[in-house]
C-alpha cells in the first residue's frame, strides 16, 4: 500500500531547545585520515540581515569517499569515530562553523566520480521546509566535470564553492535571498 | 538496500517556501528557481544513530527534573513508516514543545506565561523494530505570537526525524484533535492538501491511554519513500 509523505512545518524559533544537545562542530576525532578543513559561514536574509536561528545540518563521505551508512555498498575504508553527519546552530552573527575532514570522491548518477562536497540542509523560522544545498571545495579540478555543478546554471555555480582564506580555513555564506542567492535544489 | 531514487513529493502535500500570511517567509524563501537534484548516493544515504546516543529517561519529559511538571500528562506514540509502508526502525526522533502554560524555556520567549522548572520540554527516542515510538510528556498549551492581530499558535508539538537517506530528513509539527485555533494558523493553513493537513492532527487513542494517569494520542509519521520497490528496480 502507499502512503503518502508526512507534511513539513517550521522549525520554529526555539529549535534549542530540541536540537542542541546533538550540536556537532567537530566531525573528525584525531585518527580520523584526511586533510582537517575549517569551514565558517553566516546565514543571511533578503536585506542581508543575519539568521540568528538556523540550524545548518552537513552529511558527507569520509577521505575515501565512503559514506558511514548501510545504504552505501562500496568497498571501501570506513574510519572509525567518524559519522559524517554535522549540525550547527547560528550565533546571534548568524554565523556557523565545522571542522571536519575534506570527503573523497563518491559515484555520480551516470557512475562518474563527483567532486568531493558536502550535503548541506537548513531549516530556520520563516521555512516552512528545509532548504537543500551543497557545499563544494575551492581550487578542485574535478568540480569542472562534476554532473550536479553542470545542472546549476555557470553564473551562479560560484555560490556553492566555498572560499580559500589566507589562513587556509573555508568560508562559505548561506545567502537566502537576492544577490547572491545561494543555489538551493529541489531534492 | 535500494539503490534507487525517492519518490518526489505528491502534489500540494508540502508547503511552499514563500507563503506571505506567513510573514517570516517574506525575507527567507529563495527567490531563484530551485535546481532538480538527481538522487545520488550522497542523497540516498544518511548518518546512523544507536542506542548510545540517548538515555531512556529522554522520552520521559515528566521525569527529567526533581519535581512533577505542571499540566495534564499524555502520552504520545506511534510508528515512523516510509511510502511504501515500511516501518522504519532506527529512526532517531527528536522532540521539544511549550510547557502547559504555553511557554518555551528558551531565551527568546517572552510570553507573559509562567516557565516551569519542572519541564524542559526536549525528548529523544530511537524507533524499534516495528518503527515504533513512545514518549510520555504533558499536553503544551497554546501561545501568541505577533504574526498577525490576535494570533494564537494552535497547540503543537515539534518533531525532527532522520531516516535512512538525507531524502528522508523531516522537521514537522503534531497538532490535536478538535483544537479551535488550527484553521487560523498559517503554519497549519499554508499546506494546499486538505487531507495533507488533516495528518498533521494527532488521533486520541484508548490503546496507549492509562487508566488513572495518561490520555494517550497516536500520531504516525511517513517518510519518503523509493520510487520503485527493491523487487523491481528500473535502473
Amino acid at each position: 500500500m502507499s502512503l503518502r509523505g508526512t507534511t513539513s512545518q517550521t522549525i520554529g524559533p526555539y529549535l534549542r531547545i530540541g536540537l542542541e544537545w546533538m550540536v556537532i562542530e567537530d566531525l573528525a576525532p584525531k585518527g580520523v585520515a584526511g586533510e582537517r578543513i575549517t569551514i565558517e559561514g553566516r546565514v543571511t536574509d533578503a536585506d542581508g540581515k543575519p539568521v540568528n536561528d538556523a540550524a545548518v545540518e552537513i552529511w558527507q563521505a569520509n577521505s575515501h569517499g565512503k559514506y558511514a551508512s548501510p545504504e552505501d555498498a562500496q568497498d571501501k575504508p570506513l574510519e572509525n569515530g567518524f559519522r559524517g553527519y554535522g549540525r550547527s546552530l547560528t550565533d546571534d552573527a548568524g554565523a556557523f562553523r565545522f571542522r571536519t575532514i575534506k570527503p573523497g570522491r563518491v559515484p555520480g548518477p551516470d557512475g562518474k566520480l563527483q567532486a568531493p562536497h558536502l550535503s548541506v540542509t537548513v531549516f530556520m523560522r520563516g521555512l516552512l521546509k528545509q532548504l537543500v544545498t551543497r557545499m563544494y571545495f575551492p581550487d578542485d579540478a574535478a568540480n569542472a566535470d562534476d554532473p550536479v555543478l553542470k545542472l546549476v546554471p555557470a553564473e551562479r555555480r560560484a555560490t556553492l564553492i566555498a572560499k580559500k582564506r589566507a589562513d587556509g580555513s573555508l568560508e562559505w555564506n548561506l545567502v537566502l535571498q537576492g544577490k547572491n542567492e545561494t543555489v538551493f535544489f529541489d531534492y | 538496500m535500494n539503490n534507487g531514487p525517492y519518490r518526489r513529493p505528491y502534489r500540494d502535500t508540502q508547503p511552499p517556501y514563500l507563503f506571505p500570511p506567513y510573514a517570516s517567509t517574506v525575507k527567507r524563501a529563495p527567490s531563484q528557481p530551485l535546481v532538480v537534484l538527481p538522487h545520488t548516493l550522497t542523497e540516498l544515504s544518511a548518518p546512523v544513530f544507536g542506542y548510545g546516543d540517548i538515555k531512556e529517561s529522554d522520552s520521559d519529559l515528566t521525569k527529567q527534573h526533581q519535581g512533577e511538571p505542571q499540566g495534564e500528562r499524555i502520552v504520545v506514540s506511534g510508528r515512523v513508516l516510509d511510502e511504501n509502508s515500511r516501518p522504519l526502525p532506527g529512526v532517531l526522533v527528536e522532540i521539544w514543545q511549550a510547557n502547559a502554560a504555553g511557554r518555551y524555556n528558551h531565551r527568546v520567549d517572552q510570553h507573559d506565561a509562567p516557565l516551569d522548572p519542572n519541564f524542559t520540554g526536549a525528548g529523544r527516542f530511537l524507533t524499534d523494530k516495528e518503527g515504533r515510538y513512545r514518549f510520555m510528556t504533558i499536553r503544551p498549551g497554546e501561545y501568541p505570537w505577533r504574526n498577525h492581530y490576535n494570533a494564537w499558535r494552535p497547540a503543537h508539538i515539534h518533531f525532527s526525524l532522520f531516516g535512512q537517506a538525507i531524502v528522508q530528513r523531516l522537521i514537522t509539527q503534531m497538532y490535536f484533535p478538535g483544537d479551535p485555533l488550527l484553521e487560523y494558523d498559517p503554519m497549519f493553513t499554508c499546506v494546499p492538501d486538505e487531507k495533507a493537513r488533516a495528518r498533521l492532527i494527532s488521533v486520541f487513542d484508548w490503546e496507549t491511554t492509562l487508566p488513572e494517569f495518561a490520555l494517550g494520542y497516536k500520531f504516525d509519521i511517513v517518510l519518503r519513500g523509493h520510487e520503485a520497490t527493491p523487487m523491481e528496480t528500473r535502473r
